[in-house]
């Protein structure tokens, strides 16, 4: 996994509130065996018609936006289903960076699995946020610093510190989980005694 | 000190804890499907790693196979690799796998509990956020993502932080014509879709004991609508006997032990939960949604709401953004809205009883001309037990199409699909903007009032038509 260490740039803002995975990647794209190729079809059917040509209103068709590695969203932003196709085509468009007051559950832990931070403020301070994005200004994220810095102002924000160190490092918890091989084997061995039912012995 | 059954199925799975709380859960029951497995599967061969128990892992194929006619195979090119990849995938690294013209074969969270592979007590986990209707059991079963797919199969492990207890209470009885599918909808307009975040639900209460197991099953399936990943319920007699004998439930002097050990899955008396709310029965009527947001419920004597009336801009935004989508008017009855399909299937009410329901209001009675409708059982046992019991005839001769099992128009990955501006009454779970189709649109119903619908024409009040 890539690492988030921090970031700059001119954030694109989605007022829309309870943005499902449905409306980050439609389920025509889930049928790819890849993790890549999804950028294009990100929010596809808020970013292009029918005939397949792009919306114009639509702010990730703009420019500055179409580069922005900061999406600031409504809240509850990625409810619905578990795909990490929507953390993979957020981070394909090249958006390493979320901010919103809630997410739902799966989306959340999904993005810290690829690198992307999504951070969570509360609504105030997105709405002050937000004004960078319609002004075309630069804010900079710095994770290990825990804040968000626009203009002359400063935002901290909470994460938990193993996510952190994650995304930081840019750590395989596979890799990490699979160092505990000997206590999930203890665990296993129990279990078998316990409950043989669960292993069908 | 007192514990949830929440708490006492984590406790029991854990594996290790670091200082932090993050912790290393033991899986018991891995379900898996073409959509979201192949590139977990791809990034275990990348690194070197084998699957860790695949004995605990069982797989199938449901979201993007065809419903018609399956002997030619699968048309759509794309769907075709992803479901020939889960069949190599679970050759390579001995998975049990329910092929597509296996007569076991149906809706990962339809087949889990029907071959008994679902038991209570167990962490459950799968690639699929409706992973929760395994809660009915009494199992902590939850949906998770592809990396974690992948971290499961590793490991038979999963990186967690423990959750909050949110206990939602339901008690009296049923009224004649609401079903459970009413509750839950009624539930999430209740708390929200985000009214979940962070917890995992138990639902209990004497109208919830009261419910058969798969009334149970399609209240827990929609936990993830109310944005909670898991929703339990203590598992009792109804449980046990509905398990007794599946395929894969213990067999001999393991019955005997896990029934045991199942008999003490309950929350203490004085446990505590961050959170608790209370439904009384008699106050729930049929339930339809109006928006594009499961929460956005109404019974089926109300009417669409109003932006106007509301005073959060937030809210009114959503409010008016759900009713142009929707093609709706602001006050328009629940009852005058038309519809053009209606659609009987999914993981949420694809099974016998669900069914059942449907066909008891359909008896004797036709569709309305205009309306194009289809039942897709949950499983090919579903559809079988269906056909023994004559059930098939009567949505064929009422004028609905009956086809094979599989996710179909619930999330229409496969053909089926609504086309822009068509409106269904469907008894699936999600309402979202597209989900069944590019500018579908969904009205999430309980099967009886599916069935209603396409005998009127629009939406309508199951109890019209029951004797």
């Amino acid at each position: 996994m890539k690492k988030f260490i921090s970031i700059k740039g001119i954030p694109a803002y989605l007022s829309i509130v309870n943005i499902d995975t449905d409306m980050i990647i439609p389920k025509q794209f889930l049928k790819t065996i890849k993790r890549t190729g999804l950028g294009k079809n990100l929010f596809f059917e808020l970013r292009y018609d029918d005939k397949g040509n792009k919306i114009e209103d639509f702010i990730l068709n703009q420019k500055p936006y179409d580069n922005s590695k900061i999406l600031i969203t409504g809240k509850n932003f990625g409810c619905g289903s578990s795909r990490e196709h929507a953390p993979w085509a957020l981070l394909d468009f090249g958006i390493t960076c979320v901010i919103s007051s809630s997410y739902a559950d799966i989306f959340y832990n999904n993005c810290f699995k690829n690198g992307i931070l999504p951070i969570i403020l509360e609504e105030e301070k997105i709405k002050e946020l937000s004004e960078y994005s319609h002004r075309k200004e630069e804010i900079s994220v710095d994770l290990n610093e825990q804040k968000i810095v626009y203009g002359n102002n400063e935002a901290k924000f909470d994460i938990d510190p193993f996510k952190k160190k994650c995304l930081l490092e840019g750590l395989d918890d596979i890799a990490l989980s699979l160092e505990k091989s000997d206590k999930i084997t203890s665990f296993e061995k129990n279990l078998k005694n316990n409950k043989p039912w669960i292993f069908n012995d | 000190m007192p514990y949830t059954l929440y708490d006492k199925i984590w406790n029991e799975h854990l594996v290790y804890q670091q200082e932090d709380g993050t912790s290393l859960l033991f899986v018991d029951r891995h379900l898996i499907h073409e959509v979201t497995s192949p590139q977990a599967f791809e990034g275990l061969r990348n690194s070197n790693r084998n699957v860790r128990q695949p004995s605990l892992t069982l797989a199938v194929a449901d979201h993007n196979v065809p419903t018609t006619d399956r002997s030619k195979g699968i048309d759509d090119k794309e769907s075709k690799i992803q479901v020939d990849t889960l069949e190599a995938n679970c050759k390579q690294f001995g998975i049990k796998l329910f092929g597509m013209n296996d007569k076991r074969q149906g809706i990962v969270h339809i087949i889990g509990p029907e071959q008994g592979f679902t038991q209570p007590g167990t962490v459950i986990v799968c690639g699929d956020s409706h992973t929760a209707t395994h809660g009915a059991f009494g199992s902590l079963a939850f949906g998770i993502g592809t990396s974690e797919v992948e971290h499961v199969l590793a490991t038979q492990t999963l990186v967690q932080k423990k959750a909050k207890n949110f206990r939602i209470n339901v008690n009296g009885k049923l009224p004649l014509g609401v079903t459970s599918k009413d509750v839950i909808l009624q539930i999430i307009g209740k708390i929200g879709t985000a009214g979940g975040t962070g917890c995992v639900i138990e639902y209990s209460g004497s109208l919830i004991s009261s419910l058969s197991v798969e009334q149970r099953m399609t209240i827990c399936n929609m936990t993830i609508e109310g944005g909670a990943r898991a929703g339990l319920i203590e598992p009792d007699k109804k449980i046990f006997d509905y398990l007794k004998d599946k395929p894969m439930s213990p067999k001999k002097e393991n019955w005997e032990k896990a029934l045991n050990n199942w008999k003490n899955l309950k929350s203490d008396r004085d446990a505590k939960f961050d959170k608790e709310i209370s439904l009384e029965g008699k106050e729930i009527l049929p339930m339809v949604t109006w928006g594009t947001s499961p929460q956005d419920v109404i019974t089926i004597e109300g009417k669409v709401p109003n932006p106007n009336n509301e005073k959060d801009t937030d809210r009114k935004n959503s409010i008016e953004r759900s009713l142009k989508y929707m093609g709706l008017k602001p006050d328009t009855a629940a009852k005058d809205i038309k519809i053009d399909k209606v659609f009987i299937g999914s993981c949420t009410n694809g099974r016998i009883e669900d069914l059942r329901e449907a066909a008891k209001i359909l008896k004797n009675k036709t569709k309305a001309s205009h309306v194009e409708a289809m039942v897709v059982p949950g499983s090919g046992l579903v559809k079988q037990q269906a056909e023994q019991e004559g059930l098939d005839k009567i949505f064929i001769s009422s004028g609905f199409e009956w086809r094979e099992p599989g996710c179909s128009m619930c999330l229409a990955m496969n053909a089926d699909k609504l086309k822009p501006e068509e409106r269904c009454a469907s008894t699936s779970n999600r309402n979202f903007e597209g989900r069944q189709g590019r500018g579908g649109r969904t009205h999430l119903v309980s099967p009886g009032m599916a069935a209603a619908a396409a005998i009127s024409g629009n939406l309508d009040d199951v109890r019209k038509y029951q004797n």
